[in-house]
């Protein structure tokens, strides 16, 4: 193999797996050593400047971080890393944190910008823009921002105060929002002259089942999404006492707990995957099982059962999941009887599309054949250079970090737009990589490994939840949980930097490493290397680490993949050959 | 400073035939220097243990005083363990060898606690040839007391204040081999491909078995001029050839060159594989041995590897004729004969 090249910050952002895995790349090991030192409002600031809303991702995260934490790998489970966020967000300081919120220039920079719709992807563009001077303009059809982080997103699980909080950290930068307005044509948009457009509308239509039986129990069926933002906007305060929930993602998973607080006493999941299978976070079911709600797994819905002119229930086919060699699933009936569940209403949460009816086809936006706007995957422009997309109405359904990450980009790009330069210029990443030593043998970090197992999160009482849909039912760590879940972080951004012409090859890593990462041994090509390291080296996701050719014609080889970054290996080698270096990796932002 | 191993391991660490890994081999973490020589012999032993699937309660680690007597504190945690007097060491193992002949005994001295204040117990144990593995930790200096040369200094090596040593060398090989040791091997801590299987075969050798490894002395010796330095080591060692050990059972997989190989089958069925790379060296043969070490002294280089091993040794037990069954097990019924027999070989003799 070659030398490994340490100067590409990719190598050892990837070693950092939560944040690499995280959408925003988010520095998570550096928030989480400021939440151990309980400097909450500095954990806040990390996370605000990366992924804008911590108190809300730090409730309602998919947290892609967690089943990439390394910790994942050498125990049972990941650092809570979702929870550790909200533990920041709870204890930080609020005067301390208006305080540093940008300065916004009075004097504009003459660009304007409008943001189409205000969720989670506009708000971050206009975080980002509103600093360096842009006049934005922020149009929604809800009565406050926030997009389906608000209409989606229960209360029990993301109380209003905590939304309003963050959502108006952004607005109040000097953002001219427009609410209950529901934006009828881009053209419009595009003829008030603004230097550019974004586009983040979502994707807000919920997808139906056409099934026999529907024309006549049309009033007992509800789309999912249609009907939780009913119930956020206090329009809907109730529901009936059997409540057939059909889909297996996360906004069932919301319907049916929803459905649970506003009277549904027979609430059912029915879902037509087996229950591993099913898309809803492993938590958000946990959740909904242990508030009594039963998943009916591996049931196709068939039809809506009307007698006598009053809807009953509904039929649903046993199937089984069959995987042919490639893994492809198809699900094969099983044979027996249809099954009968009898329902008073059915919400349906099988999915959300995109729908942009409302611009026009002539206007230089290019539309593939699903009808989706033709997006640049780095830059977020459309087919109109003055018009960007970006959160799920750019490629489709995702979650509200990926809408940030999205976010943030579309602002480079709007930026560099504005600015009359190359939106395919994308600034390097802002990197530095600092050597943690204090003394002999002595770390800036607690390098200490600690063994204790995943702390769960309290929960309200089942019944006091249950009985009012704005109780918030997960109270979050205490400080000193917050603590300790704290201390089972790796440190994963303190990188293991070898330097060979140190090297005087003693083995005195080799011998201390306690999970056995590193081999002195000759070189061969990567394949090979894997199989004759220490230890198997058999997660090919994780990078060897390669040094050039040492005085034996050996090469130093590290497996990156189990490194519990304790600096034994540092502390133990006698001519600091190795050294325990802090890499810090952020996503440049707009006007960096 | 870290004064605890994290608990972690590697999830797919290999199990041995007893089901352990590795880790179940290791003993606390070392407080020697950053970079000892020691450390890694510390970690052959714990890897040789491991794969042997020896049952660490089958295992005592005897020691004297000095650095490397500190170090099985470091590895078998698991096991027996009697840290002894300075240079006394041969004399601990004798009394427990003798009472319990069914432990493996690793016995662990260096250069000080060896060549100089253990001398005269070191040429008994070897000439008596009691069954136990004798590794010597030699690093050519009192690390302890701030890096004195010890008597295993060659001659002329340059100590880290500049001063040549004006002493000739006390060969631990050599004199083990004339005192009468059955098993005599040379290793390097920083070659550990070399040095597992010569722990191996030595644990398997029914005898006195001296394994004399270099061990750098990062902190006093490993100074440009010294002979016991990492690069010093790395350039002048001379590999007798290469030694595979195979446990009973296992099929041979190591793949050589061809040359010269010689299977030894041990007492305890399994066998070594040596692979030739000296072509006038005979182990097998002391003068042979003698000859060759004696080349390569005089040539300036090490000579490593496996140099002389005893196809017919017969340990202490088996010269002294003891009871098959450990001293330890038997009872006052075992070794007292009774009144009656007394008298009987009283009567004999009158």
């Amino acid at each position: 193999m070659k030398p490994t090249d340490t100067s590409n910050p990719e190598y050892f952002h990837k070693v950092v797996d939560c944040q690499y895995a995280c959408p925003a790349h988010t520095p998570v090991p550096e928030y989480i050593r400021l939440i151990a030192a309980e400097r909450y409002s500095d954990a806040y600031m990390v996370n605000w400047e990366s992924n804008v809303f911590p108190g809300i991702l730090g409730r309602t995260c998919d947290r892609p971080c967690e089943p990439a934490c390394r910790r994942g790998r050498v125990e049972e489970e990941p650092v809570a890393i979702c929870r550790l966020k909200r533990v920041a967000a709870d204890n930080k300081d609020k005067a301390d944190i208006a305080s540093r919120m940008p300065e916004i220039p009075a004097e504009k920079n003459g660009k304007r910008v409008a943001l189409i719709g205000a969720g989670p992807a506009s708000l971050t563009v206009a975080r980002d823009l509103a600093p360096l001077g842009y006049s934005i303009d922020i149009f929604d059809n809800q009565n406050a921002g926030g997009g389906m982080m608000r209409s989606q997103i229960p209360s029990f699980r993301l109380p209003a105060e905590v939304l309003d909080e963050e959502v108006n950290y952004i607005l109040d930068m000097g953002i001219n929002a427009t609410f209950d307005i529901e934006v009828q044509s881009l053209r419009e948009v595009l003829d008030k002259g603004y230097d550019a457009v974004f586009v983040g509308t979502g994707a807000p239509r919920g997808k139906g089942l056409n099934l026999p039986g529907l024309e006549d129990a049309a009033e007992h069926v509800h789309l999912g999404i249609d009907w939780l933002a009913s119930v956020a906007f206090g329009h809907t305060t109730s529901i009936e006492k059997k409540v057939l929930v059909l889909g297996g993602g996360n906004t069932a998973m919301d319907c049916c707990r929803t459905s649970r607080r506003l009277g549904g006493e027979d609430v059912r999941v029915v879902v037509r995957s087996p229950f591993e299978d099913m898309k809803a976070s492993p938590w958000e079911k946990d959740d909904a099982m242990h508030e009594g709600i039963p998943i009916y797994n591996n049931h196709v819905p068939k039809e809506f059962v009307i007698e006598d002119g009053e809807f009953k229930g509904m039929y649903f086919e046993k199937v089984m999941a069959e995987y042919d060699p490639d893994g492809k699933r198809s699900l094969v009936p099983t044979g027996e009887p249809l099954v009968f569940m009898e329902a008073d209403v059915v919400l349906m949460a099988i999915g959300q599309e995109n729908a942009f009816p409302w611009i026009e086809r002539d206007l230089g936006v290019a539309f593939d054949k699903w009808e989706m706007p033709v997006v640049d995957r780095n830059t977020f422009q459309s087919s109109n250079p003055k018009v960007f997309f970006g959160g799920d109405a750019a490629f489709g359904p995702e979650n509200v970090i990926t809408a940030v990450a999205h976010g943030h980009q579309a602002a480079i790009s709007i930026d560099l737009f504005c600015q009359g330069k190359d939106v395919d210029e994308r600034p390097a990443p802002f990197t530095s990589l600092l050597s943690q030593k204090m003394g002999v043998h002595e770390w800036s970090y607690d390098n200490a490994i600690e063994t204790d197992k995943r702390y769960a999160v309290p929960h309200a009482p089942l019944d006091k939840a249950l009985s009012d849909r704005m109780l918030e039912v997960e109270l979050g760590f205490d400080r000193g949980t917050g603590y300790k879940e704290a201390e089972r972080c790796l440190n994963c951004d303190v990188q293991t930097v070898f330097e060979e012409a140190r090297c005087i090859e003693c083995d005195a890593c080799v011998d201390i490493c306690p999970t056995d990462c590193i081999t002195f041994v000759g070189n061969a090509e990567e394949e090979q290397l894997r199989h004759s390291l220490t230890a198997p080296a058999g997660n090919l996701a994780q990078d060897l680490y390669v040094s050039e050719d040492l005085p034996t014609t050996r090469v130093m080889v590290k497996d990156e993949n189990v490194c519990l970054h304790c600096g034994l290996c540092a502390e133990r080698c006698p001519t600091s050959a190795w050294d325990m270096q802090k890499f810090l990796y952020n996503v440049t932002k707009a006007g960096r | 400073m870290s004064y605890q191993l994290p608990k972690f391991r590697h999830p797919e660490l290999p199990k041995n035939d007893l089901g352990y890994t590795k880790a179940d081999y290791e003993g606390a973490i070392s407080t020697l220097c950053a970079g000892c020589g020691h450390d890694s012999i510390s970690g052959a032993i714990v890897k040789a243990c491991h794969e042997l699937s020896i049952e660490p309660h089958k295992i005592a680690k005897l020691s004297g005083i000095g650095c490397s007597s500190k170090t099985p504190t470091y590895y078998l945690g698991k096991s027996h363990g009697f840290n002894s007097v300075h240079g006394r060491m041969p004399s601990v193992v004798t009394g427990a060898a003798m009472a319990n002949r069914e432990l493996l005994y690793l016995g662990v001295s260096g250069d000080g606690d060896t060549a100089s204040i253990g001398m005269g117990q070191f040429a008994h144990v070897a000439r008596r040839n009691l069954n136990m593995v004798y590794i010597v930790m030699n690093n050519g200096c009192y690390g302890l007391t701030k890096g004195q040369d010890s008597a295993t200094a060659d001659e002329g090596s340059m100590s880290k204040k500049g001063e040549p040593n004006p002493f000739s060398a006390i060969d631990l090989c050599a004199t083990a081999l004339q005192f009468g040791a059955t098993f005599v091997a040379r290793s390097f801590s920083g070659d550990k491909t070399q040095l597992v299987p010569l722990i191996k075969a030595a644990i398997a050798h029914r005898g006195f078995a001296l394994i004399d490894v270099v061990s750098p002395c990062v902190t006093f010796n490993n100074n440009k001029g010294s002979t016991k330095s990492y690069e010093f080591v790395r350039e002048h060692a001379e590999a007798t050839g290469a030694v595979d050990f195979v446990p009973m059972r296992k099929e041979i997989t190591t793949d050589y060159k061809p040359g010269y190989s010689h299977e030894v089958t041990l007492h305890d069925g399994s066998s070594i594989h040596l692979y030739k790379l000296e072509q006038d060296l005979d182990p097998f043969d002391r003068t042979s041995a003698l000859l060759a070490m004696e080349r390569h002294r005089a040539a300036g280089d090490i000579l490593t590897g496996l140099i002389y091993m005893d196809k017919a040794s017969r340990d202490l037990h088996e010269q002294l004729e003891t009871s098959r069954r450990p001293l330890s097990q038997l009872t006052e019924e075992d070794l007292c004969p009774g009144n009656q027999m007394l008298k009987n070989i009283n009567a004999s003799l009158r």
